[in-house]
This record gives structure tokens, sequence and C-alpha cells, in this order.
């Protein structure tokens, strides 16, 4: 193209030139012009190389310096670019291809994490935390596996705590009803009767007569040793009970009489008018009294808390006895109970008694005191008046003046009158107070009789009750006597009719036996007799009888055996003639369908289901067209070993004309093992078209058909698609054999199981 | 036979691109005559365009296994 310009320009240049007429000159001009231009033109022509190359180096890294994609294309495709590219625009980044999963990763755990509970948050933050690095795979799962663990260790905690606590409870009872006896009474027969309790719990099963004898008695006599213990501690409680109730009672009543004693006193002290040292000792011995009435009370009042205490220990012990509940106990507890009734009641009595004579004195005392404040007045006011005279001034005659009388006698008609007025007002007042007190009086009669009588009513109900319970307790003791006494009766009716039967067995069976003589005697021997040459006839024709059993038997299993071994033989020869189909296949031909031998074995062996199966499972092709012979196959494996290789390159991203042409390039420089012995484990290197092909054909000379199919079976894209029907082929010609030769090996197996060794 | 189905195909090939570039010679020589004084750029034109038409319809009917048809949905599309 290039010549063909410069030629124009040339012819162009000479016309224009020469046309001209211009002399020699011009000819050297255009020589000079030509050979310049030659010069000049191949000037042009390195320059414009040149300039085009730099212009295509130039753009080139230009344009990788902006798109690192295309920079990556070119230094795969063109070696040494890198380096070029190196220098040039400095190393690559590198591909920002790790971004993607650690996004990833925070959200997994997040999302784990809210799966969680929120006290196990702070542990997934960390665990996020450790997610920042990059391989980050590791940390997250053994933390929630932790946290899962003690999670559920706890939850194992849970479910144990919760599995024992039940237990807890059912010993508890147990125990609650066994600790109030052993707390009543001490020792070995409570520890008994709690022994005897847990042992009949647990075994349930029937005891012989002796054994169940021996328990009763064993029973009766642990029944009685508490009995007798608890009776004894009963009686033992009471005693102390009386004792100190006797002794609160006696203190209460000593009370009473100090009580007594003082209030006398004190109003004796009132109304007598003694001589002042007689009033002085009247008044110690008054003192006394008091000292003596307020030590007596302290005393009963401790006496009576005493008392009370035992009574009610004395009550606990009752009710532990009650809880025993033993039957000959009852009357004892009962009269305890009575006991513990009746000193309740005394006591009770007594308190009231001592009460009412502290409020006497009470109000005796406030007598004394009033009185005592109006002699201390009068006696003021006297003093006023006559300051010189003494308190026992009626001795006092002669001494007084007229003065003195007259003011005396003034003053006490004075005194008079405010006495008179003051007792008016003190009536009217009277009035007035008498029925405040009256009322007050009402009110506390009132809440006195309600206390009294819920107090007579609770006595009245225990009383009751009491008695119920002993007249319950009665008609059980008149009912038992009457059972025991009535199943004695039956007892006895019982042995002596028995006694009657056998006796009059007895004689009929003895008249029975006199009656035979000696002509029975001998019947019965000559009835022996007969009877044994029976029994060996009997015996003689059973063994006959089992010997002829036996012989038909061996013969019907002679049968069988034949028929098996006969139809064990139809069948191996049936597997035999399918096994000569497969041999009839020519060089590229298929054998003959295998209809006919297949139908052959299934008649053969209509019985039998795994030949019924395996005769089944032939595919279908095989029975219709036939299958190719290993020896085809082979041979055919050349041929597409052949095109394999020339389409080596071509797959789904590359099918183009030009990677045709590339792929023929290929198969024609490269040069590859003819038959490689394949490994026994495929790496990924392995997987290459020629390698597979190397492997696949030295299988093939080897006669292994089955690896050769699997190694085919590895190339991918248009060598794959170009091996796909031999594959196909392969597959049938291998899945044939393998149920021909299993029904062979069926067939034989079943022969050798008929035959018997001689 | 798959492994007969790649000369079939290449055979295909020849006869098609002998045909276009008869084809396209045929019309370039018509050409060139009819209309265009009897340049020779039409032949080579018309040449060109047969050699051109029998590399693209080679190179599909070499494709044609690995084209993704549009008359099928993903959905339904079988995975091999």
């Amino acid at each position: 193209m290039l010549r063909v310009c410069l030629k124009g320009a040339n012819s162009a240049a000479r016309k224009c030139l020469c046309g001209n007429g211009v002399p020699l000159h011009p000819l050297q001009q255009c020589r000079s012009y030509t050979s310049g231009g030659s010069g000049s033109s191949a000037g042009k022509i390195v320059a414009a190389s040149v300039l085009t190359v730099g212009g295509g180096v130039g753009g080139t890294i230009l344009y990788a310096n902006w798109d690192p994609k295309f920079r990556a294309n070119v230094e795969k495709s063109i070696p040494y670019s890198d380096q070029v590219f190196g220098l040039a625009l400095g190393p690559a980044a590198p591909p920002p291809v790790i971004n993607k999963p650690r996004k990833v990763e925070p959200v997994q755990i997040s999302s784990m994490s809210e799966m969680w509970k929120d006290s196990k948050q702070p542990k997934a933050k960390e665990v996020e935390k450790k997610a920042e690095q990059p391989d980050a795979e590791g940390p997250p799962a053994p933390a929630p596996q932790e946290t899962l663990e003690e999670a559920s260790a706890q939850v194992a905690q849970i479910l144990s705590a919760i599995g024992e606590v039940p237990s807890v409870p059912a010993p508890g009872t147990h125990e609650a009803e066994a600790v109030p006896p052993p707390a009543a009474l001490k020792g070995v027969p409570a520890a008994a009767a709690k022994c005897t309790e847990c042992e009949h719990e647990p075994a349930v099963k029937e005891r012989p007569e002796g054994e169940v004898a021996a328990r009763l008695a064993e029973q009766d006599k642990a029944e009685q040793d508490l009995l007798t213990s608890l009776s004894s501690n009963l009686e033992d409680a009471l005693g102390s009970t009386a004792k100190v109730t006797l002794q609160a009672i006696g203190a209460q009543e000593a009370a009473l009489q100090a009580i007594a004693q003082h209030t006398r006193q004190l109003r004796e002290a009132m109304e007598a008018e003694a001589p002042p040292d007689k009033k002085s000792t009247q008044w110690r011995v008054l003192e006394d009294a008091l000292s003596e009435r307020s030590r007596s009370v302290d005393e009963a009042g401790a006496a009576v808390l005493k008392a009370k205490a035992e009574l009610d220990k004395l009550r606990g012990v009752i009710d532990g006895a009650k809880h025993l509940k033993i039957a000959a106990a009852r009357p004892s507890i009962l009269a305890a109970e009575e006991n513990l009734h009746s000193m309740v009641v005394d006591l009770d009595s007594v308190v009231t008694r001592v009460q009412t004579a502290q409020s006497e004195a009470k109000i005796v005392s406030q007598y004394s005191e009033l009185v005592n404040e109006a002699k201390a007045q009068f006696q003021k006011e006297l003093n006023s008046i006559t300051p010189e005279i003494q308190a026992n001034w009626k001795g006092l005659t002669g001494k007084l003046t007229q003065d003195d009388l007259n003011s005396l006698i003034a003053h006490a008609h004075r005194r008079i009158d405010q006495m008179n007025r003051e007792l008016a007002e003190q009536r009217v007042r009277e009035q007035i107070h008498i029925d405040s007190a009256l009322e007050q009086q009402k009110l506390e009669d009132k809440k006195a009789l309600e206390v009294a009588v819920s107090t007579a009513l609770e006595h009245n109900r225990e009383q009751m009750r009491l008695e119920q319970e002993k007249k319950v307790e009665e008609t059980r003791e008149v009912m038992e006597a009457e059972m025991r006494t009535q199943l004695r009766r039956q007892a006895a009716a019982h042995t002596d009719h028995l006694r009657d039967v056998l006796k009059v067995q007895e004689q009929e069976l003895r008249s029975e036996a006199e009656e035979a003589n000696p002509e029975q005697l001998k019947e019965t021997e000559y009835r022996r007799l007969t009877q044994d040459q029976l029994d060996s006839f009997t015996l003689d024709m059973n063994a006959a009888y089992a010997r002829l059993k036996g012989m038909e038997e061996a013969i019907d299993s002679h049968v069988i055996a034949e028929e098996e071994a006969r139809k064990a033989h139809q069948l191996w020869l049936s597997v035999e003639a399918l096994n000569y189909t497969l041999k009839t296949a020519a060089l590229n031909d298929p054998t003959e369908p295998l209809e006919g031998a297949v139908q052959a074995i299934k008649e053969s062996c209509a019985e039998d289901e795994f030949a019924q199966a395996l005769a089944t499972a032939l595919p279908s092709e095989s029975l219709s067209r036939g299958v190719y012979s290993e020896a085809s196959l082979r041979a055919r494996f050349y041929a597409i070993r052949q095109l394999a290789r020339r389409v080596a390159l071509i797959d789904e991203t590359r099918n183009s004309l030009y990677q045709y042409f590339l792929s023929y390039l290929q198969a024609m420089l490269l040069f590859e093992k003819a038959q490689e012995a394949p490994p026994a484990k495929l790496s990924a290197e392995d997987l290459d078209t020629f390698k597979l092909l190397s492997y696949a054909a030295y299988s093939l000379e080897h006669g292994d058909l089955e690896l050769a199919a699997k190694l085919v079976n590895q190339l991918k894209g248009e060598s794959r698609r170009v091996a796909q029907d031999w594959l196909k082929e392969a597959r049938l010609t291998l899945e044939t054999k393998q149920v021909v030769s299993l029904l062979s090996a069926y067939a034989n197996a079943v022969g050798l199981g008929t035959t018997m060794a001689p | 036979m798959s492994e007969k189905e790649l000369g079939k195909k290449l055979d295909r090939c020849l006869a098609d691109s002998a045909v276009k570039l008869g084809a396209g010679l045929g019309l370039g020589i018509v050409f060139s005559v009819v209309f265009f004084k009897r340049h020779t750029w039409p032949v080579a034109f018309g040449l060109g365009m047969g050699l051109g038409m029998a590399y693209t319809n080679c190179q599909n009917d070499l494709r044609a296994p690995y084209l993704i048809q549009r008359n099928i949905k993903v959905s339904n599309a079988t995975k091999y």
C-alpha cells in the first residue's frame, strides 16, 4: 500500500516537474527530491513508526494507571509488562477483595448476639471486638460456645436443684411423724416401732405363716413395750404437774390468807381508836402484814406461772401419746386428760378468788387512805387554831381559858357548818358518782361475766369431749371382744367339721379295703401282665413308626434338595447364556440385545427375588440395543482423545473461532505422555485435560474401564461434550457387566449351596 | 455420536464459507461491472462481506451449545 502511494507520489512529482520542461537541474532536483524524498520518506517512516509505538505504549501506560483491571489484564497477557508498569507507575494496589467478608462478619455476630439473652451481651460485644481482626473465625465460635456451656451448666444446676427439692419433703414428712414419738418417749421402743413400720413398707410380698405369726408377736411385744413406757411417762408427767399445781394452789391460798389478814388489820387500824404507842405498834403490825401480803402474792404468781408451764408440758406429752395411735393406751390418755382438765379448772378458780380478794383490799386501802387524809387535815386545822394543844386534847380540862374555849367552840361551829355544807354537796355529788360507778361496775361486771361464761363454756366443752371419747373407747373395746369371740367360735366349728368328715372317710376306706379278697388280687396280677405286654407292643410300634417317618422325611428332603439343585443349575445356565451374549460383540458393533437372555433368567428363577431384582436392574438400552464391548470402547477412545486434545481450550467463556485456532495450535505444540499412571488421589493440577486423557489411556490399557470412565468424567468444557457419548456407552457397559457379574456370582453361590459334599 | 459433531460443524462451516465467498464474489463482480465502472474494490468488498458472514456463521454454529437462550426463564432452567 505504501509502495503504491510512493509510486503515485513519484509519478505525480515527475509529471509536475517534467511537464514544465525543466532542464537537468530539476532532474537532479528531482533525483535529490526523490532521493531526499526517499531518504526523508524513510525517515518519515521511521519517525511515524516510532511515534505510533511510543503513542501506543504511552497510551497503554496511562490507561493502566487509570484502570487497574486493564493493568492486570495486560500484565497477564504480555510478559515482562508488569516490570515496565512497575518502573513507570509503581506497584499495583492490592485488590480490595477482603472488605466484603469483613463487613459481613460483624453483622453475623450481631445477629448471634441478638440470639443470646441480654445478660450475655457484654460477652458478645467482646466477641465483636475480637472479630475486627481479619482472621476472626476462631474466637466467635468458641466464645459463644463457652457462654453456651455456661448457660447449660447454669441450667443443669437449676435442674439439679429442682430435682433435689422434691426429694427433701418426702423424708421430711416421714421424719415429722417419727420425731414427736421419740421426743415424747425416749429410747428403743420408738425406734423399734419405726423400724417395723419401715420394714412393712418396702416388702409387699406374702410371707409364710410362721413368719407372719412371729411378726405379729413382735409387733404385739413392741406395742406392749411402747404402752408401758407411754403410761409410765404419762404418770410421771401427771405426778409432776399435779405436784406443781398443788403447790401453786397452796401458794394462792396463802396469798389469799395474807390479803384477808392485811385487809382485816387495816380495817381494825382504821376504826379502832387506840392510844398512840399502840397505834404505832398497830401500824408496824400493819406494815408487816402488807409486806407479807405482797410477798405471798408474788410467790403465788410465780407458782401459777410454773404450774401453767407444767400443764402445757403435760398437754404436749398427751398430744404426742395420742399421735402414736395405740388403742390400749387410750384409757390412760383419757384419764390423764381428765386430770389435766380438773387441774386447770382448780387453778383458774383459785386465781379468780385471789383477784377478788385483791380488789377488795384495794377498796379498803383506798378507804384507809382517805380516812388518814381527813384525820391529818383535822389535825392541821386544830393545830392552826390552838397551836399549843397536843393531839390528845381530851385529857385537858382546866388548862383552857374561856377565850380558847369560845374560839374552839366557834371553830367547832364553823367546822360543823362547813361539814354540813360539804355533806350536802357530797350528797349531791354522791348520787352522780354512784351512778357513774354503777355504770362502770355494770361494764366491768359484763366483762367479767363474759370471761367467766367463756371459761365455763370451755370447761364444759372439754368435759363433754372427754366423756364422748371415754364412751367411744368403751364401745370399741366391747366390739373387739365380741368379734374375737365370734371368730373363735367359727374356728372351733370348722375344726369340728373337719374332724367329723375325716372320721367318716376313714371308716369307709377301711371297709372297702377289708372287702378285698385273694381272688381280686389274682385278677389284678393278670391285668398287670397283659398291660405290660401291651406296653411293650406299643413301644415297638412307635419305634417302627418313627423309623418309617424318618425315612419318608429323608426321601422328601432329598427330593427337595434335588429340586433346588435343578433350579440352581437352571439359573446358572441362563446366567451363562447371558454372559455369552456379552461376548458376541464385534468390533465397533454392539452386542446382541440382551432381552432374550434376561427373559430366560426371569423364567428360570421365578420365585427368587434377588435374581428377579437383578434382572430388572439392567439398563433398558442394553436390553433393547445391546452394549459395546470393552475393546470397541478402547478403540473409540483414541479418536475421542485426539478430538478432546484439539478442543482442550474451548469452554463456556472461550468459544470464538480464534480460540479454536489457538486450541488446535496448542494441541499441535503440546506433548504429553501417551499413558501415565493415575495417582491414588487427584489433585487440582491433575484436572488438566491432557493429563486426564493420559491417565485414562493408561487405565484402559490396563483393562480398568471404570477408572477410565471416572477420569473422562472429570473433563470440562468442549472436551467433555465431545466425550459425552463415549462416556454414556462406557457407563452402560459397566452397569451391564456389574449386574451380570452379580448374577453369575449369585448363581454360583446358590449352586454351591445346594450341592452336598460326599 | 458426540465426537462426530465437531467434524460435522466444521464441514458445514466450510461449505457455508464456500457458498458465501462465491456469492460475495459474484455480487461483487456484478456490482463492480454494473455500478462501479469495473473497479476492483466492490469485488474485494463482496469477498470480504462473504468471508465475514461465513466466519460469523461458523462461530455461532460452534458456540451454539454455550449460548444462554432468552426463551428459558432462570427459574425453570435446570442446572448442570
